[in-house]
């Protein structure tokens, strides 16, 4: 028959048992405002989602159970302790382990306790007060099942005699057991840890005393527990980090002996007993057990010594000793430029040929960072870092290598495959396939850029002159898509062999499955970004490999499509008629729609980036450099912290010269029309005496009872024609300028370090503007929002009110609405953007979109659409059914 | 009768099968959902299941017998969103509490006029007051963009379900069952209510039983627990019995009650959709087959009450009873109160 033992059982979104043999739980003391100043700090700001961070990195650092205490006279503790439990139910890294709700005060506690579903600890009630509050509290504590902490304390006050501690958690047992009925294993005592090496001769025993209690207590009640907060015990010694750590590693080393289970520690900064200095071990051994009187004199005097040694970080130059290819290995893995010319050369002479430089030490340095990479031991910027040193090596020695060709013409270029690479027409980003490029290049491939727009004749022709091995397609915008499949039809009419590669942030394996694989048999093949593109690429030149990857992936993508066609009739859709007559539900009647503080358009040019840089959101700037994580934990990542620091570093450095040194400039056009919705899915506007349709599209997937099929015309008001028009419509384009200059003086230099660092960073300048600009419209502008205080957070999380989504992107996925918007706000004159045939902006980082006002407005995705729909939007558009079906396809619901 | 902890020391308990899929046989329409008493409210009505205790009580009364008859030792009252939260739907918060007496003693009624007539091998059978987990979760936003954002708070939750319970109470309920859990602290709000209506009452505390709902492969609840995590923060209900319903099938079910089986300290349940639904959302495993598994968990000793939850019917139950009446239920594990041996 099986048993069940009487564990200390707890559970965050895992269980936690403390048996016998579980040695010391951990728990996390810095989500505590009156332990962690900066936690503290964070709270106050009201940043809880950065005080999160403060929380993960317990976790990470082995804390197994989280202690958050929110007690502070200017907090409002009831609120900061149910705002930051909520928000933490969201992070299931930090969510899986068990809460102890900490307090003084039992409103807060209760508070915590209704956030939790997992079984928490209670920290703490006591006799404090009497035995009738301690019933009460218990009583609450027991109905939401938590296991409570009881503090040696009692009406005449806290415990600190041996004595005193025994007797009060011994009545405290008592209690628990006998009238509320607690389980002994859910109660766990704190017999109070307090300083000791005070100076007052009173307080030397302390820690001899609780770690005897401690002793009594697990003697006299087994399955109690004993915990305490640790870090009191080195309190005199605060600032002083060393011997505090070490003072808590002989406490606890003794404590835990005399059967200590658990302790409110600094998860992470926990010394180990055997490896403090000795000398220091012994000289806390005694201040702990109160073994000498002149104990706490000996520390003082040893810790001003400890204290005085500063750490000073010193560049390690020792790897300058090694070999040439040594010096040169660990340059290209490191990324360190400094010495390449000079190592360069010292290689040059040393072998026979130039070009043995290259495909030797170079080479097998590089095979290095590619296998570090590929086994996620370096991350991208560090590869984009250690091509760089790579490009300016081989640029040392080109000039040599063409000498030497000259003289002797017979003599062949290495033979190390081709992979052409090109952002199709019409499309301009081109950061990704820069990625890619270079993260190719690192492995060893000989990789042809062709750079942005570039039209599919002179992919193929370049393909076809250059030989490549593969060639690689990029596109960000929808349009793109559909250039993708023409160019997979045009390799297949030529009758070319090249593997295609598809990649950029539009494309997914399911697209390419579906429209573009179709079109190719000699092997199509998307990539999700550059650290895969190596193994890709890898399979497809391997004569052993590449038939069998290939038959592979066309399972792969058949299955899709198998998936795809299953699934498609299982949605259900409204006819456009129905869905047209469910639209959003506003009281118009009791509106009256704000007027902005102008109507036509206004310039905003030369706008300050420093302004502008406040409002970078930094999270999309690691995800291009796939790193992956949320900003700002990503820094203190175990993984990829210290990367991420270094890259966001960089990029603030860079960022400032680029501040400084006005390399870009800030472009910015706004404008506010008069506009009424004259049918459910037109909004009409008035520029002086023309009158714009602007048209929408609605959502026609069947969806729940009283769910609305959005369209953005909805948030505009109804109205007539003739009629005065009583609404707004906005609309703005936002654009960086100035880039090409830097940008061909970085390739010069060959950094495409800082190449595509500069380019991210105008991206986040164009998206950081776009925010400025709607936070500047909604609270003067427009004006409707005039007292809107939001943290750069709030902001990105689209807190505020009102929307200003895009041409293209999932609320209005026409691209041919840009052509209006662009007009209404002074074309490419006033913009300074210019539109590409597939209508992607340049420069590349360049934002537009409507605003709309209305308080019920918000983002959201047409989804896909019936014929019904698109046949109507056509006749309302005046353009060809099968035009409307080529620039939507991606939303189109049936084959066109 | 014997009480329902000495039955479940002798044998395993069958629970009865799905409510709506019996009600959906009927198919009322929104005059019999109203009656004569809504018949002018404002809001449709049709889906609301529970009222029907009070406008179509022939109806619900009806398939609470064909379940006794089927062998059902425990039936539950038609109650599953009767509180006022979930009644909201309806503007129906006012009438929440009367639903949850008429469901107990519809319930009660039913078991009595079944019993009037001799059943051999039978001495009766126990009402379980249904306790549903809200349309609203306390420990998962809404809204995706605001993490933080909770729909309703701890206290509306348990004042809702102190409601509830004192209605199923009043109504003549053996046991309170609350199921179909996939918020854990939902659940808590209920034990909490429960814990606390007894305490003001004084009233002796009814026998709890607990059901969680898996909700994936991954083990996991909805709100992202673990099997385990989700027993540990539910025992200090003391249950009667934890277990598991709904969202899957007794194929998908059976290493999580196998895995409940070995750390619950009470008795287990299980009661199973009758397999996955299949592409038109209907159920399709049929009774023998449902049984089967259920037979195989009895054998090797994972349980003391089985049945089934969406899908199942009658002859679903029938099947189940037949199958698992021959075997021994597991035997309750020794709880130890010492650290030593």
């Amino acid at each position: 028959m099986s048993t069940i033992k009487p564990y200390l059982r707890l559970a965050g979104l895992e269980p936690l048992t403390v048996r016998p043999e579980t040695n010391f739980v951990n728990i996390g003391e810095r989500t505590n405002v009156t332990g962690s100043k900066k936690f503290a700090r964070l709270i106050k700001e009201n940043k809880y989602e950065e005080a999160l961070s403060v929380a993960r990195q317990q976790v990470e650092n082995g804390a197994q159970v989280l202690d958050v205490n929110m007690d502070d006279a200017l907090l409002d503790g009831v609120k900061a302790m149910t705002t930051f439990l909520n928000l933490l139910q969201s992070e299931p890294d930090i969510a899986k382990i068990p809460i102890m709700i900490d307090s003084s005060k039992f409103e807060i506690i209760e508070a915590g306790l209704k956030c939790v579903q997992g079984k928490c600890i209670v920290n703490s009630i006591s006799l404090k007060e009497g035995e009738e509050k301690f019933i009460r509290e218990a009583n609450i504590c027991k109905m939401f099942g938590a296991s409570v902490v009881v503090m040696a304390f009692d009406e005449q006050g806290q415990a600190d005699t041996l004595q005193r501690r025994v007797d009060i958690c011994e009545r405290a047992y008592k209690i628990l057991t006998e009238q509320v009925g607690y389980e002994p294993q859910d109660i766990i005592f704190d017999p109070n840890i307090f300083a000791i090496a005070t100076g007052i001769e009173e307080h030397n025993n302390y820690a001899v005393d609780f770690i005897e209690a401690t002793r009594i207590i697990k003697q006299k009640m087994p399955l109690t527990k004993v915990s305490g907060g640790v870090s009191n015990i080195s309190f005199s010694f605060r600032g002083n980090e060393p011997v505090r750590e070490a003072m808590h590693a002989v406490f606890l080393y003794h404590a835990i002996k005399a059967g200590m289970d658990m302790g409110i520690v600094n998860a992470g900064q926990l010394a180990v007993y055997d490896e403090i200095e000795p000398q220091l071990r012994e000289l806390c051994e005694d201040v702990i057990l109160n073994r000498r009187p002149d104990a706490t004199d000996r520390l003082v005097t040893f810790a001003e010594t400890v204290k005085a040694k500063g750490k000073a970080e010193v560049k390690d130059e020792a790897w300058r000793k090694g070999s040439v290819e040594e010096r040169l290995k660990h340059a290209l893995v490191n990324g360190i430029t400094d010495y390449i010319d000079q190592d360069t050369e010292e290689a040059r002479l040393k072998y026979p040929k130039p070009l043995d430089v290259i495909e030797g030490p170079l080479m097998d340095g590089m095979n290095v960072v590619g296998d570090l990479f590929g086994s996620g031991k370096m991350f991208l910027p560090q590869v984009v870092k250690s091509a760089r040193v790579m490009k300016k090596a081989v640029a040392i020695l080109t000039p040599y290598i063409e000498e030497e060709k000259k003289n002797n013409p017979a003599a062949q270029q290495g033979g190390a495959a081709k992979i052409l690479l090109a952002t199709v027409k019409g499309d301009v980003h081109d950061i990704g396939k820069n990625i890619v490029g270079v993260v190719l290049g690192c492995n060893g491939y000989d990789v042809i850029d062709l750079g942005v727009m570039v039209p599919a004749d002179k992919i193929l022709d370049t393909a076809e002159k250059e030989k490549a091995d593969i060639i690689g397609l990029s596109g960000l915008i929808t349009p793109s898509l559909d250039e993708m499949v023409h160019v997979a039809a045009e390799m297949k009419r030529r009758g070319m062999q090249q593997p295609l590669l598809i990649g950029g942030a539009t494309t997914s394996r399911m697209h390419t499955a579906i429209k573009i694989a179709p079109q190719y048999d000699k092997g199509v093949v998307h990539v999700l970004d550059a650290s895969r593109s190596v193994t890709v690429a890898g399979s497809l030149l391997s004569n052993d490999q590449k038939e069998k990857f290939l038959e592979g992936i066309k399972e792969e993508y058949n299955k899709l499509r198998e998936d795809f066609g299953n699934k498609k009739s299982a949605k259900q859709y409204l006819s456009f008629e129905n869905a047209q007559k469910n639209p959003v539900k506003i009281n118009w009647d009791a509106y009256t729609p704000p007027a902005p503080a102008f109507t036509g358009t206004k310039v905003l040019d030369n706008y300050d980036l420093s302004e502008i840089a406040r409002y970078i959101d930094w999270g999309p700037f690691f995800i291009a450099w796939e790193m992956h994580g949320k900003f700002p934990a990503i820094l203190e990542d175990k993984v990829i912290g210290k990367e991420a620091t270094k890259l966001y570093n960089d990029a603030n450095a860079l960022l400032q010269t680029i501040i400084k040194e006005k390399w870009l400039t800030a472009r910015g056009v706004v404008g506010f029309w008069p506009a009424v919705t004259t049918a459910p899915d037109t909004v009409l506007l008035k520029n002086g005496n023309e009158t714009i349709n602007l048209e929408f599209l609605r959502q026609q997937i069947r969806k729940a009872e009283g769910q609305p099929n959005l369209s953005l015309a909805d948030f505009v008001k109804p109205g007539l024609a003739k009629e005065p028009f009583t609404d707004y419509v906005g609309a703005f384009t936002v654009t960086v300028q100035g880039i090409e200059p830097h940008i061909q003086r970085m390739i010069s230099n060959h950094d495409d370090y800082n190449k595509i660092m500069l380019q991210v960073l105008a991206d986040r300048l164009a998206e950081a503007f776009a925010e400025l600009l709607h936070e500047k419209v909604r609270k003067e502008f427009w004006g409707y929002a005039k007292d809107e205080q939001f943290t750069n957070e709030e902001l990105i999380k689209e807190a505020y009110t009102g929307i200003r989504p895009a041409p293209g992107y999932p609320a209005c996925p026409d691209h041919t609405e840009k052509y209006k918007l662009f007009n209404l706000l002074g074309g490419k004159e006033a913009t300074g953007i210019t539109l590409t045939e597939s209508l992607a902006m340049y420069p590349a980082s360049s934002i537009c979109g409507w605003y709309f006002s209305h308080p019920q407005s918000h983002y959201f995705g047409i989804g896909k659409v019936q014929k019904d729909q698109i046949e109507d939007y056509a006749r309302r558009k005046g353009m060809p059914v099968e035009e409307v079906e080529r620039w939507l396809r991606s939303v189109l619901d049936y084959e066109a | 009768m014997k009480s329902i902890r000495e039955a479940l020391q002798e044998r395993i308990l069958v629970i009865d099968g799905a409510m709506g899929t019996m009600i959906q046989r009927h198919q009322l329409t929104e005059a019999d959902y109203r009656g004569e008493r809504f018949k002018d409210w404002p809001l449709d009505l049709k889906g609301n299941s529970d009222l029907l205790c009070l406008t179509r009580p022939d109806v619900i009364k009806g398939i609470h017998k064909l379940y006794l008859e089927a062998g059902a030792d425990i039936i539950e009252t038609n109650t599953f969103s009767a509180q006022r939260i979930s009644q909201a739907d309806y503007n129906m918060e006012e009438i929440a509490y009367e639903m949850n007496v008429a469901a107990a003693k519809l319930a009660r009624q039913a078991v009595d006029e079944f019993f009037a007539t001799s059943r051999p091998g039978r001495d009766g059978a126990y009402v379980a007051g249904a306790i549903g987990p809200l349309n609203k979760t306390l420990s998962l936003s809404p809204d995706v963009n605001n993490p933080g954002y909770r729909a309703l708070t701890f206290d509306e939750a348990m004042t809702a379900y102190y409601e509830q319970v004192k209605g199923l109470v009043e109504g003549g309920v053996d046991v309170l069952l609350i199921e179909t859990i996939f918020d854990t602290l939902n659940a808590k709000a209920a034990i909490y209510a429960i814990k606390q209506f007894f305490r003001d009452t004084k009233r002796e505390e009814l026998p709890i039983m607990i059901s969680g709902t898996i909700t994936d492969a991954s083990g996991r609840t909805l709100s992202g627990q673990t099997l385990e995590a989700f027993y540990v923060s539910v025992m200090h209900a003391r249950p009667l019995s934890v277990g598991l319903n709904c969202a899957l099938g007794a194929k998908e079910m059976r290493s999580h009650i196998e895995e409940l089986s070995q750390i619950a300290a009470c008795y287990v349940s299980a009661y199973p959709n009758a397999g996955l639904p299949n592409a038109m959302g209907e159920y399709d495993e049929q009774p023998q087959q449902t049984a089967h598994y259920l037979e195989e968990w009895a054998k090797a000793g994972f349980v003391n009450i089985v049945g089934g939850c969406c899908g199942t019917t009658p002859d679903h139950i029938r099947h189940i009873a037949e199958h698992v009446k021959q075997f021994k239920p597991r035997p309750l594990p020794v709880v130890e109160t010492s650290l030593v041996g």
